[in-house]
């Protein structure tokens, strides 16, 4: 009885958390316009989705282009920024470490909201013009402490040796950096890489507060501003079907890849 | 082998890492084509050394040369050595031949070359076939070879070796130390090698420079740093010794355990207090009256394998241990004597406590960071800078640090025959030596105190 119980908790469990994505998938099937009405199976709405035929299709396709090149963008920078960061932190010692692993993390605790309004009243005091740049620095700005707490790990699992082994062996300093410790780190930068693309693509309250005024719309703003002109459009339906399982496929190469290194270990 | 031409001169090389001196003005040079062992406890300044010649550190003062030039602004990549790590060290990206390549391919070496000579040093360290191997998939022993062919693929004038055979396990070790004294025969060139394991390094080495506290303490043939220790912590360190204190009645007569022998060495002076270091091996059995110098009581035999290890107290209340082919059995009385060849005469570093301080009071007197009441001194007053002399067998360590004027811990002990001679650390860095019956370990806290009556007060000169 009690394993029952705990089984149905679990089930329950899964059921709420699941259960709007799998709404979502199952009515990305149908053409009503209204979100919960079935009118038969159909795929006309990825059809349209693909063929851009479908009203405010343009500024549709806009804003997915936008939340993907800011995600790309800011996640490169991160990633560069993360892996300098990381390797001058392992290099520190004590305290300074541990103050700096502090001040590392609490971006990531912060309030997207707090973060968000903060870096608007940032970039207005210093007078930057606010569109793209701004939005991709803002997110460079919070992706790059996942990076950070990804590449540490390797560098505590390295060798501390291996970089001196290649200046012995008559590497320049920059040559061993990239014959020999990127090598090494290159797992930890692909995990950050992505934790930092996922977290772009998904921010909502930063980007809309540091947008500006040049009508930059990403997806989560562009679906907010939908959303509120009355009604999704449902080709949005299909849309996050996909996002949700592009998500899904990352999520499994990043636990696979892991439990793989772990094994060689 | 090795010629008189010097390929490494360090000239007054010291180096700190923030208070603490790890190196202290060494001196050493080292013949082309010479095996040189680094020898000494951990921490004792040998690694540090090694990476100073490889250029990973700089010297704070002094200068290292090569071939009489000196290297102090060459970076690492720039030093025509090579260094097998301790831990190895391997790229862990890459397989075994690119390890092997790696130096090779960074100056450009045409890839036949590079073929040729990478399947040439395979083959030197017996790795040949392992080409293609995850390195990660090698044994501890193979990684080893491949760290070492890495190195040597380079063809360095001075292959520098930290530890290189400290992880692997006894009889792969005794192995790799044939192998690698083979090695060093066959290339010819320089070999620098770190270890605290003094049979390797006795096993090894054309030359062994014996460190500790960031000193060299003692430079020579491993013939010569055994049968000759010029201290009493070469003699310990190195195989296994009797320390004794002696007192050098005359050139060539000593006397020590109670008893007066003859001995081989001259220029001590005479009745003048000397460390004895007599090896286990070294005192014999005999059933002869005429030729017996002392008897002694077996306390214990152990087998040893090859020998018998006996522990005797002698006809005087002193304990030697004694190493013989023969047993003999436990409380049983025997007969000793020791060749005059065998005695060796060590001149005393220090014969009682020194320390410097200030008077604070008539008294009261300030020294290693405590003040320590002393008897009236005559002609003394507060703020006269003092020398103050401490037997000894006067010092009193307490079982808690607190109970003492004076916090300390033991940082080296050694055991004359009948009582300890502690080398104590205080938590301020100074050193006391300490004469006591009572046992101790290394590590140890303990608290130090002084009797006012023992502490015998002299005025000191302002140089």
């Amino acid at each position: 009885m009690k394993k029952f119980l705990a089984q149905c908790y679990i089930w329950i469990l899964m059921v709420l958390l699941y259960a709007p994505l799998v709404f979502i998938a199952v009515f990305s099937f149908t053409e009503g316009k209204v979100m919960g009405r079935w009118n038969g199976f159909s795929t006309r709405l990825y059809q349209n989705l693909f063929t851009g035929q479908m009203q405010g299709s343009s500024s549709l396709i806009a804003a997915v282009e936008n939340t993907l090149l800011i995600a790309l963008v800011s996640a490169a920078v991160s990633m560069l920024l993360g892996t300098i960061a990381a390797i001058g932190l392992h290099n520190m010692s004590g305290r300074g470490r541990r103050a700096l692993t502090f001040l590392n993390n609490i971006p990531m605790i912060n309030p997207d909201v707090i973060t968000g309004v903060s870096l608007f009243l940032l970039f207005i005091f210093l007078h930057f013009t606010q569109g793209y740049l701004s939005v991709i620095l803002s997110h460079i700005s919070f992706g790059t402490p996942y990076v950070v707490l990804s590449v540490l790990p390797k560098l505590r699992q390295m060798n501390p040796n291996t970089y001196e082994a290649a200046l012995d062996l008559g590497a320049t300093p920059s040559q061993a950096l990239w014959k020999v410790l990127i090598p090494q780190l290159r797992p930890g930068m692909i995990s950050g890489f992505i934790l930092a693309f996922t977290m772009s693509l998904d921010d909502f309250a930063v980007t809309f507060f540091t947008r500006g005024t040049i009508g930059l719309e990403t997806l989560s703003t562009y679906i907010y501003a939908d959303a509120r002109k009355g009604g999704l459009t449902p080709e949005l339906r299909p849309l996050m079907t996909l996002i949700f399982l592009i998500i899904l496929v990352l999520l499994l190469f990043i636990n696979v890849r892991q439990a793989k290194m772990q094994k060689s270990e | 082998m090795a010629s008189d031409e010097h390929i490494i001169d360090l000239k007054g090389v010291s180096k700190s890492f923030g208070d603490k001196k790890i190196l202290d003005n060494i001196n050493l040079y080292i013949r082309k084509g010479e095996f040189v062992t680094l020898l000494g406890p951990s921490g004792c300044g040998k690694t540090t050394t090694l990476r100073l010649i490889a250029g990973f550190l700089a010297p704070d003062e002094g200068e290292i040369l090569l071939d009489g030039k000196d290297i102090s602004g060459i970076p690492p990549y720039k030093r025509p050595f090579n260094t097998v790590f301790q831990r190895y060290a391997l790229f862990p990206h890459l397989d075994v031949y690119d390890n092997i390549a790696f130096g090779l391919k960074l100056r450009k070496v045409p890839s036949e070359e590079i073929d040729q000579r990478v399947r040439k040093v395979l083959k030197l360290v017996s790795m040949t076939d392992y080409e293609e191997r995850d390195v990660d998939s090698l044994s501890g022993g193979q990684q080893q070879r491949v760290a070492i062919a890495r190195a040597l693929v380079n063809q360095p004038e001075i292959l520098l070796l930290d530890e290189p055979l400290a992880a692997l396990d006894l009889k792969l070790r005794k192995d790799m130390q044939i192998e690698l004294k083979e090695m060093h025969r066959e290339l010819g060139i320089t070999f620098i090698y770190v270890t605290h394991d003094q049979e390797e390094a006795l096993t090894l080495s054309d030359t062994i420079v014996v460190m500790d506290e960031g000193r060299i303490q003692q430079i020579g043939t491993p013939t010569e740093v055994y049968n000759e220790p010029v201290n009493s912590f070469v003699a310990d360190f190195i195989g296994e010794s009797n320390i004794l204190n002696g007192t050098m009645i005359r050139d060539r007569r000593v006397s020590f355990i109670g008893h007066e022998f003859d001995c081989v060495d001259e220029g001590f002076g005479e009745n003048n207090p000397v460390d004895v270091v007599v090896r286990p091996e070294d005192i014999y059995f005999t059933k002869k009256e005429e030729k017996t110098q002392f008897t002694a009581t077996v306390r214990s035999c152990t087998f040893k394998g090859v020998h018998y290890e006996m522990y005797v107290d002698t006809d005087t209340g002193y304990e030697l241990m004694i190493q013989d082919y023969d047993a003999y059995p436990v409380d049983s009385v025997v007969r000793l004597y020791i060749d005059p060849d065998d005695i060796q005469v060590m001149r005393k570093e220090r014969t009682c406590n020194t320390f410097e301080g200030e008077m604070a009071d008539e008294t009261h007197v300030e020294m290693l960071g405590g003040t320590f009441e002393c008897l009236p001194q005559a002609g003394l007053k507060a703020g006269d800078k003092v020398r103050v002399e401490v037997a000894f067998d006067k010092v009193d360590l307490l079982d808690h640090q607190e109970e003492g004027e004076l916090a300390g811990e033991v940082h080296f002990l050694l055991y004359k025959g009948d009582h300890y001679h502690l080398t104590i650390l205080t938590e301020d860095g100074d050193h006391l030596w300490v004469d006591t019956d009572d046992i101790w370990d290394k590590g140890d806290l303990v608290g130090i105190n002084f009797a006012p009556e023992d502490l015998k007060i002299s005025k000191r000169n302002e140089a």
